[in-house]
């Protein structure tokens, strides 16, 4: 394929499977962090945002798109990365919420749940993943990764990460 | 952020006020990275997992926000003709080489990041008292006219969110607890509040900064920190007259300057010792 019939569009299904290391079911599509794609006579140009600060999958996530990129017919692949907007779950499609659903973690709430420093607050009720049930309690408000906490279902008693709002 | 599009925003500020800029983005920097440390020395220590997971996770935050901090420093000082405070020993001016090559005077944390973890109470407490300054700090930072800081600012202000809505529930519980907790949240108290006054003790990069609308005011920040404060001690039991006195009380200052306690240089000797030994090494 020669560059110059290459468009957006194809860019986008090449980048869809790209995966989060962390959470291999969501692709960088799906996670909303890309947020241009320049094609320039026969260079390619990324814009991709980070999620949280301290997210050591961002460096892979580059390097894997680079790869994804590579061979392609592009002379040069630009990746670079933008701080703003800042990145929020609200980004992320509505695909990719359900495949995380389907992977055993629960999704981002909507935006007015982001967190506030009020103490004590009311727990948000989060669905668990397996077995739909809202029954559920928050072991740790910090998970396995920086975007996640840490929950467990009250019926089924299967503990589950949930993805949180950001 | 386009490199041409920083040029423009931050056009009406002056080369000395980019300098002051520097300044004043090496004090949260290393602020961020300083805690950051202090705290990923939890790491496999924890009291119990979750928590042990959450003061990383917290760590992980913090190294992450001084990471974009120096990352924007570098760019200032590579591409336009802005300065460090000081003689640098690097011929390139880079997020790992302003973490690993300078000495505790060119470090601008405040004292508070510094100090030792002691027991569970007195990280707590560090944390609680930190992250009550730095959560209204972003959130007024979202505002400044320096677009990049802003950028930084919205990113680290949720995150600092989930650190002082931790930090304050643990204050609460350990000075509301057993009569143990209590006393160790009372020592940590007394080993830790000398060392909030610096913080808003406004260097002069800070006030240089404020009046060119890139900083924050100090003084409505320090109304805010009080409030939070006051409150939690309260819900903690903890004796409010002992925050109050602060007329008696003689605060520490000097780290936002470059004059630290002694427990820097240990920090760093760790910090930087693999980087000194095999300087550019990587893993």
């Amino acid at each position: 394929m020669i560059a110059q019939n290459i468009d957006k569009k194809t860019v986008l299904t090449w980048l869809e499977e790209v995966m989060d290391p962390e959470v291999p079911v969501l692709s960088v599509v799906d996670l909303g962090i890309v947020r241009d794609i320049k094609i320039i006579n026969e260079d390619l140009e990324l814009v991709i945002t980070p999620t949280y600060s301290g997210c050591p999958a961002m460096d892979m996530i580059t390097a894997q798109i680079r790869m994804a990129m590579a061979g392609r017919g592009f002379k040069s692949v630009k990746i670079t990365q933008t701080l703003q907007p800042a990145w929020t779950t609200d980004w992320m499609s509505e695909a990719g919420r359900n495949k995380l659903k389907a992977y055993g973690i629960a999704p981002p709430q909507p935006k007015q749940t982001v967190c506030e420093p009020d103490l004590f607050q009311k727990e948000e009720a989060i669905q668990c993943p397996h077995c739909g049930s809202w029954h559920t309690r928050r072991l740790s408000e910090f998970g396995s990764t920086a975007c996640k906490a840490l929950y467990q279902c009250q019926d089924c008693q299967e503990p589950f990460d949930y993805f949180k709002c950001h | 952020m386009d490199y041409q599009k920083e040029i423009e925003t931050r056009g009406h500020l002056s080369n000395r006020s980019t300098d002051q800029l520097i300044n004043f983005l090496l004090q949260l920097a290393d602020n961020s990275l300083i805690i950051g440390h202090r705290n990923s020395e939890w790491c496999g220590h924890g009291p119990v997992l979750e928590q042990d997971i959450a003061l990383t996770n917290i760590a992980l935050d913090q190294i992450g926000q001084a990471r974009y901090l120096y990352q924007y420093i570098s760019r200032l000082v590579n591409d336009q003709p802005a300065r460090l405070p000081f003689a640098f020993s690097q011929e390139t001016v880079t997020e790992d080489t302003l973490a690993y090559f300078r000495d505790t005077r060119q470090f601008y944390n405040c004292l508070l990041a510094e100090q030792p973890n002691g027991d569970w109470a007195q990280t707590i407490l560090r944390q609680f008292l930190f992250s009550a300054f730095q959560y209204p700090l972003y959130v007024a930072l979202q505002k400044s006219n320096d677009r990049e800081l802003a950028a930084i600012a919205e990113k680290a202000a949720k995150e600092v969110a989930y650190h002082l809505r931790w930090s304050g529930e643990w204050v609460i519980r350990l000075g509301d607890g057993t009569e143990e907790s209590h006393q160790r949240l009372m020592h940590a108290f007394d080993e830790l509040w000398m060392y909030t006054g610096e913080l808003f003790q406004p260097t002069v990069s800070e006030t240089e900064m404020t009046k060119e609308g890139v900083a924050a005011d100090l003084e409505a920040i320090k109304r805010q920190w009080s409030e939070k404060v006051e409150s939690v001690f309260a819900e903690a039991n903890l004796p409010l007259s002992h925050a109050r006195n602060d007329a008696d009380m003689v605060f520490q200052k000097g780290g936002k300057v470059g004059k630290h306690s002694e427990h820097l240089g240990f920090i760093l000797a760790e910090m930087q010792f693999v980087q000194r030994a095999y300087p550019g090494c990587e893993w």
